[in-house]
């Protein structure tokens, strides 16, 4: 028997297997709290949509078990479809109708009509900012509109569990960080439980509560962002050469300090230093490379990232990933040939 | 209200108002079934001449009979391709996502074909009126033709629909319509089951739809009608074909919408 | 200066067209294009299928169903099929129409025909092709037809040379429809449009004389209609190579219909290319 109260979600041991494939999920165990934001990451095809599309009801389970909302994802599908609210990948649009039109269409389809769907629209309109273009028909929005409506489509019904995928693939910048202020009124205002996968890190890092991280079809990490970051510890420190000749003796000179990190800036070398060694700071290795009379540039050095807990976990880079279509196959999604977005904890000390 | 009928209603409104605002999904629904019926009763009316033929009405109320139960049959093939476009745009996923009970999307798209079917029925009336239509029969036989006609577009509906919840793709189209097609052609179309021959009166004395027709133009004509066979026709129809239907949503929720 | 040109829009064209097409003859760029477009055509077997079992299915019923029809005093053939097979000639002529048309509207949509622009291609070889692909559908269709006579022993009153005279009269009916299709296309650049004309055309087909002899059609309204309808005079050129012989006057009327609407389709997508290239 399902609790009205019990927000929540709860999964154990989910299991997903497409004919004549391998497990696109494989066994997975979650718990999200009432009214929490929950980052899902992973690459293309680790089956963050795959688990998304299960526990909204899209996909049926192979094996396992799931409750959103209290409710059995299995079993009391419709109990769990009037509790949720799902913003998916792919922005499914119907291009001959307005998009007031689509807030009433998705209202009567949740039971709520007359007035009341025409007071919800508005309301939403609002607050997606689409006032101006609510009675044009969505044929017309740009990919940023129609990501909006999306959101709002996804709130008609009041949702107590919000699902979020990819929410921010293709939107600009201002709409993005619209959208997460949006998402965090629900959930500290409203008290609504959002799921969110991501591709993006600092996406996760600035709005999670906690975070899980997937890969392969398994959660190879879950904590707080803090937590995560704390696994790994001791900061990276990247140093740019001034010369090719001090380049080339740079890797020799840090090795004593820590383990060989990819560097941001092209041509410069990186290295994350030892935990728990004294030796191993930023002060040490100024002063090493110093006394060697080794020419450098600049020294940066950063506290540890969730791109740095993703690699430390997968071997794979995240930020920045193409937003392809989740796929079912579990293979790890090729490292992103864009440049990674500045790192906020990045601080130039040379 | 129930959750279910309105969730049915707001697809049924949804799908009757894409089919007149958008001129592409309203013109052939509107046209095909005149341009049988004027087709085949302007150029065929000797056939009323040849013996064994021996309707009471015009040759054109003989056709009209005909085109009646094409535009009802046939709307349901228009909704499976409606049904397979909202696969293809991912908006099924959307009402999947949307509806508690997912067999309201099958009653929604049930229930604006019959409306539709309804309007169009009323407009080949009229043009087959001005085509030389003759209504022979009383209120109530005239009202028991329409019922029949009309029931069969929910026959076509679950039929189209119980292909495309399971193909999904617009493509396989043909394979929705072409068992439509001969279901609707292998039946006494242009002459009295009597006066045809071969291979197609064997077809045409074991389908359904014949008794349905047969049943329709003796209503029209206001003669005794061979109604029974034709109600037990449809409602072999409307079972078979609901389970077929139901267990093609059944089958597009297994595939994730 | 080379230029290497690939359609983005049908992924089974790519690479059809030479990258070393530079002083091709307007013959030979045709060819590569007419290629590319009936392999585009012919990979999408529920493209053409339906346009090819279709006809035969409603003859099969048909031919069937209106036996009865023979006994009506005056029809001009003992078998209802011999009277009807031609219908099957001038459905496949219609999908022309579609073919053409729709494949132009790809290239259009996919900004292939702009990019002709910047090639030494020349845009009208592209029509050209479009239509000539259309054609060579229309024309396996038209020989699976011609077998089916043969199956059926359908008796044609016309001998060897009138096979080839039908062929010849169907393949250009089809002409005659593909650059009605190509216009629309190159006019609107939208597939909508040639769907909207679809049923006209069809409507075109079945308010002729398709069914029945116009002096055996009873309701004078129809009559006028097949009167004043061209298509009338397509089929009724194409019929009475198989059922009557060589008739002058028929084969006049038919001839001078599809020249005019030739001619109209030509000049239509002639205008519209110009005009299109002119704006691109």
């Amino acid at each position: 028997m399902a609790s009205s109260e019990n927000n929540g979600i709860e999964v154990r041991g989910l299991v997903k297997q497409f004919k004549k494939g391998p497990k696109a999920v494989d066994g997975i165990d979650l718990d999200v709290a009432p009214g929490e934001i929950y980052g899902f990451l992973g690459p293309n095809g680790a089956g963050k949509s795959t688990t998304v599309n299960m526990l909204v009801t899209l996909l049926p389970i192979t094996a396992g078990r799931a409750t959103v909302a209290g409710w059995d994802v299995a079993t009391q599908g419709s109990h769990v479809r009037t509790a949720i609210g799902a913003a998916l990948q792919a922005v499914a649009l119907d291009k001959f109708l307005t998009g007031r039109e689509h807030l009433k269409l998705i209202a009567s389809l949740q039971g709520i009509t007359g007035d009341r769907a025409s007071r919800r629209a508005e309301v939403l309109l609002e607050r997606v900012g689409l006032e101006d273009a609510a009675d044009r028909k969505v044929g017309g929005y740009s990919g940023g509109m129609q990501r909006r409506l999306d959101l709002a489509l996804a709130l008609v019904h009041e949702p107590r569990v919000l699902f979020l995928d990819e929410p921010t693939t293709g939107l600009d910048p201002q709409s993005r960080t619209a959208l997460w202020e949006e998402v965090r009124r629900l959930a500290t205002d409203e008290g609504v439980t959002v799921f969110l996968t991501t591709q993006y890190l600092e996406e996760a890092d600035v709005l999670a509560d906690r975070v899980g991280i997937i890969n392969a079809g398994t959660i190879v990490a879950e904590g707080t962002p803090a937590e995560l970051k704390a696994e790994i510890g001791a900061p990276t420190v990247e140093l740019v050469p001034a010369s090719d000749a001090d380049r080339a003796r740079l890797p020799g000179l840090l090795a004593q300090f820590g383990t060989e990190a990819a560097p941001e800036v092209p041509g410069s070398v990186a290295v994350r230093l030892h935990r728990g060694d004294d030796r191993a700071s930023l002060v040490s290795i100024v002063r090493a490379v110093d006394d060697a009379g080794v020419a450098v540039r600049e020294v940066r050095q950063h506290e540890p990232t969730l791109d740095d807990v993703f690699l430390l976990k997968t071997g794979l880079t995240l930020e920045g990933a193409a937003s392809d279509a989740d796929v079912a196959a579990s293979e790890p999604g090729p490292r992103s040939p864009e440049p990674a977005p500045a790192d906020p904890t990045a601080e130039p000390v040379a | 209200m129930n959750e279910t009928f309105l969730a049915s209603r707001a697809i049924a409104w949804r799908h009757l108002y894409k089919w007149i605002s958008v001129p592409a999904n309203f013109m052939p629904t509107f046209i095909f079934p005149l341009i049988f019926f004027t087709g085949f009763a302007g150029a065929l009316g000797k056939l009323g001449d040849v013996r064994g033929f021996d309707y009471p009405a015009s040759y054109a109320s003989w056709m009209f009979v005909f085109s009646l139960l094409q535009t009802c049959l046939f709307g349901g093939l228009a909704t499976g391709f409606t049904i397979a476009g909202d696969f293809q745009t991912g908006f099924m996923r959307r009402l999947m996502l949307a509806v508690g009970h997912r067999n309201a999307i099958l009653f929604g798209y049930m229930l604006s074909t019959f409306v539709r079917a309804a309007l169009m029925s009323a407009i080949v009336t009229g043009v087959a009126f001005i085509a030389g239509l003759q209504m022979l029969g009383g209120p109530l036989q005239i009202g028991g033709m329409y019922v029949l006609a009309l029931s069969l577009s929910l026959v076509g509906t679950m039929w189209a629909a119980g292909v495309m919840f399971r193909a999904r793709d617009p493509q396989l189209g043909p394979a929705m319509q072409i068992p439509m097609f001969l279901a609707v052609f292998m039946a006494p179309v242009f002459v009295p089951l009597d006066v045809l021959q071969g291979w197609l009166h064997g077809a045409a004395s074991i389908n359904p739809v014949s008794y349905i027709m047969t049943a329709n133009r003796q209503l029209l004509a206001g003669q005794a009608a061979d109604v029974l066979p034709a109600v037990l026709a449809v409602a072999g129809l409307f079972v078979v074909l609901l389970a077929w239907a139901l267990t093609g949503v059944r089958s597009a929720e297994r595939a994730g919408g | 200066m080379t230029t290497s040109t690939t359609s983005t829009a049908a992924p089974p064209t790519t690479g059809i067209i030479n990258p070393h097409a530079t002083g091709t003859s307007l013959a030979n760029q045709v060819g590569l294009l007419a290629r590319r477009s009936v392999r585009s055509s012919l990979s999408s077997p529920a493209g053409y299928m339906p346009g090819i079992v279709m006809p035969l299915i409603l003859l099969t019923i048909n031919s069937s169903g209106l036996s009865a029809a023979t006994r009506i005093p005056g029809f001009p053939a003992d078998r209802y099929l011999d009277f009807a097979i031609v219908i099957t000639f001038m459905q496949s002529a219609l999908f022309a129409t579609s073919s053409a048309g729709l494949g132009l509207v790809r290239d259009i949509e996919s900004g292939f025909l702009d990019r002709l622009a910047l090639t030494p291609m020349r845009a009208g070889a592209l029509v050209v092709a479009q239509i000539s692909g259309a054609i060579a559908i229309a024309l396996g269709a038209s020989l699976v037809y011609i077998s089916i006579m043969f199956i059926t022993q359908v008796d044609f009153h016309t001998g060897p040379l009138g096979v080839l005279a039908l062929l010849g009269l169907s393949m250009w009916t089809a002409f005659s429809f593909a650059t009605i299709g190509a216009w629309i296309a190159l006019r609107s650049g939208e597939s909508e449009a040639l769907q909207g004309i679809f049923p006209l055309l069809f409507a075109t087909l079945f308010l002729s004389t398709t069914n029945m002899p116009r002096d055996l059609i009873q309701a004078d309204w129809f009559r006028a209609i097949t009167r004043v309808n061209p298509v009338s005079y397509m089929v009724d050129a194409m019929r009475s190579l198989i059922i009557t012989g060589w008739d002058g006057r028929v084969l006049l009327e038919g001839a001078g219909v599809l020249l005019a609407v030739s001619l109209i389709g030509v000049a239509g997508c002639a205008r519209s290319l110009r005009r299109r290239m002119a704006k691109a």
